[in-house]
């Protein structure tokens, strides 16, 4: 009987820094799924972020390089516009992307450079000890909101998949979730999706993987998993959001 | 080949094909405008790539992109946009990628002016980007340097893997000039393989390769410190470049000037000259070769009074940086 379940050959076989019940981990996995079927690793370039996932590097095992805070989608643009026979991903998180980065993912999308973005999500700065991001809800305590986000000061939490989408360049725009089971099939198969677009060299595509922070949320892996379900899931709704002709 | 009369900012442009880079991204900036309005024909006749970027700070990123993936790659911009782009020139700086930044420079500082100035030589020779990154900095003084430069530093840039700034100023850039394009670029065969995110399939190769600053471990970040100053030293060592004009006299004084100064200032040696008033001068065509210590290396030992001060922290042997 053959080997129904084994480590991609995507993924370095090494333990990651990532803490106990992070989602980081499983949108990895995901990612390095996809690689190894698509059969494109050998000419693939990962970009990792400044952010929790900065080191994804040591996770993957194929050609990566590593962005400035925010500044991915540029890179990628650069490496996709002179070679685009290349496979060129970005791997971001909330504070990367939708903050720092908004210039730079807004335009990259715009142009519909035919690279992929993987956005994860978890409505807070992970890796500077537990912030507040553009995506942190609604009276949610971050180190930098103590007493929960205030809207009338700092706004409200920007949807960058619905942001995203409403541009009028063709792109495929899809949220996702991976805190359980039934929501990580969906996740691979929207994240096949995105990378088969860039395959096909038919638009630019982003998927927003709303993501668990146990350590900086203040809560247990399973609390977090019962919060995500419950708080950012009604607000940041898992879908499609756009799709290309 | 025959001259032509062109503009600098097209003369670079051309330039930066003629040197084999078919690779540009840029951010308008006055007064170096026309290198990115030339080059949005020129590069789809050599089946190039031309993109306008949304800043110059992502541009210093679509460059550290490009550069990593092993292509040759340059871009233009003037004094507020290499200020942005300086941040890009660290990472790239760091993870010892070959890119080339041209600048023409303008007033400043902060929106200054259009007109040209040679106000950025401390930025572009010593303090360019944050950390302990450097240039090699060349400073063209007319259109047929600008040219020369521009296609000696694709070698260089790759010889050294390191950034390489072009540091021209509006008048270079705006000036028409009768030009000659050499013919050929003699490039030393560079491996890119050996370092480059070019696919693991492209080079035939079963190890991926990294393109990456961040050394958490203290003792990495000190060693890629060093191989850092290493190369450092040895692109001041061999590619130090300085010219004397009028020094082989008993000169009353000696002007030091880089750039178009420098022909400035060669016109004025000669006035003074005519007027029994004997002046030297020296000129740094790399903006590297002068030091606080007043010695220009590479001419005469003489003491000089240099026009810009000149920082060096390396030391009183009077080497420059
Ligand atoms: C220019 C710059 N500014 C700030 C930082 C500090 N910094 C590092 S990671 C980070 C936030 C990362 O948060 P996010 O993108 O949400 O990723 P996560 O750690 O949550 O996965 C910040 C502000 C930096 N490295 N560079
Ligand atoms: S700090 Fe948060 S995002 Fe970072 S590894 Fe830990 S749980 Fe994951
Ligand atoms: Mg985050």
């Amino acid at each position: 009987m053959g080997k129904t379940f084994k480590k991609p050959e995507a993924l370095s076989d090494t333990h990651t820094h990532y803490c106990p019940g992070c989602t980081h981990g499983v949108i990895h996995r995901l990612v390095a799924e996809t690689i190894d079927e698509l059969g494109i690793r050998g000419r693939t370039v990962g970009i990792a972020p400044v952010g929790c996932a900065v080191l994804a590097y040591n996770y993957f095992n194929f050609d990566f390089q590593e962005a400035a805070h925010g500044r991915a989608p540029a890179m990628a643009t650069g490496i996709k516009r002179v070679r685009p026979d290349l496979m060129v991903f970005t791997y971001q998180g909330d504070g990367d992307l939708a903050s720092i980065g908004m210039g730079e993912i807004i335009h990259a999308a715009n142009r519909g450079e035919k690279f992929t973005t993987i956005f994860v999500n978890n409505a807070i700065y992970g890796m500077t000890g537990g912030q507040m991001a553009p995506t942190t809800m609604p009276d949610q305590r971050t180190s930098t909101s103590p007493f929960g986000r205030k809207v009338d000061e700092v706004g409200m939490p920007i949807k960058m998949a619905e942001l995203l989408a409403a541009l009028q360049t063709p792109a495929y725009i899809s949220r996702q979730t991976v805190i359980k089971p039934k929501y990580i099939n969906k996740a691979k198969k929207s994240i096949k999706q995105a990378f088969t677009y860039q395959l096909e060299n038919k638009c630019f595509s982003l998927v927003e993987v709303v993501s668990t922070c146990p350590t900086n949320w203040g809560m247990t892996p399973v609390q977090a998993v019962e919060w995500t379900e419950k708080t950012l899931l009604a607000y940041y709704q898992p879908g499609d959001y756009k799709v290309p002709a | 080949m025959a001259k032509v009369l062109m503009k600098g900012n097209e003369a670079i442009g051309e330039a930066a094909i003629r040197a084999g880079c078919l690779n540009y991204f840029a951010y308008p900036i006055t007064p170096q405008s026309e290198v990115a309005e030339y080059l949005v024909r020129r590069m789809p006749e050599v089946g190039g790539v031309f993109l306008q970027g949304e800043s110059e700070v992502a541009v210093g990123y679509m460059i550290f992109g490009a550069a990593g993936a092993g292509e040759r790659v340059f871009t233009t911009s003037s004094s507020p946009g290499i200020s942005l782009m300086s941040e890009a020139i660290s990472y790239i700086a760091a993870a010892q990628c070959p890119a080339v930044f041209v600048n023409i420079m303008r007033g400043g500082p902060g929106l200054g002016g259009i007109l040209p100035s040679q106000a950025d030589y401390l930025q572009a020779t010593k303090g360019i980007g944050h950390g302990d990154c450097r240039l090699l900095v060349m400073a063209p003084a007319s259109v047929q340097e600008a040219v020369e430069m521009v296609m000696k530093a694709f070698p260089l840039a790759e010889k050294y893997r390191n950034p390489v700034m072009i540091l021209g100023d509006g008048l270079i850039g705006q000036m028409m000039e009768p030009v000659e394009f050499p013919d050929h670029l003699k490039t030393e065969a560079t491996n890119k393989d050996a370092w480059a995110t070019n696919g693991m399939d492209h080079r035939n190769s079963k190890t991926r390769n990294l393109v990456k600053s961040l050394f958490l471990d203290p003792v990495q970040l000190n060693d890629n410190n060093l191989v850092l100053k290493a190369k450092y030293d040895r692109m001041r060592a061999e590619e130090v470049m300085s010219e004397s004009y009028h020094t082989d006299c008993d000169y009353k004084g000696l002007i030091v000037s880089y750039g178009t100064m420098s022909r400035v200032c060669r016109t004025a040696v000669d006035m003074l000259k005519a007027e029994g008033i004997d002046v030297g001068m020296v000129r740094p065509p790399d903006g590297f070769s002068v030091s606080r210590k007043g010695r220009c290396r590479g001419s005469d030992e003489a003491v000089v009074h240099p026009c810009a001060e000149h920082r060096d922290e390396h030391g009183p042997d009077g080497r420059g940086c």
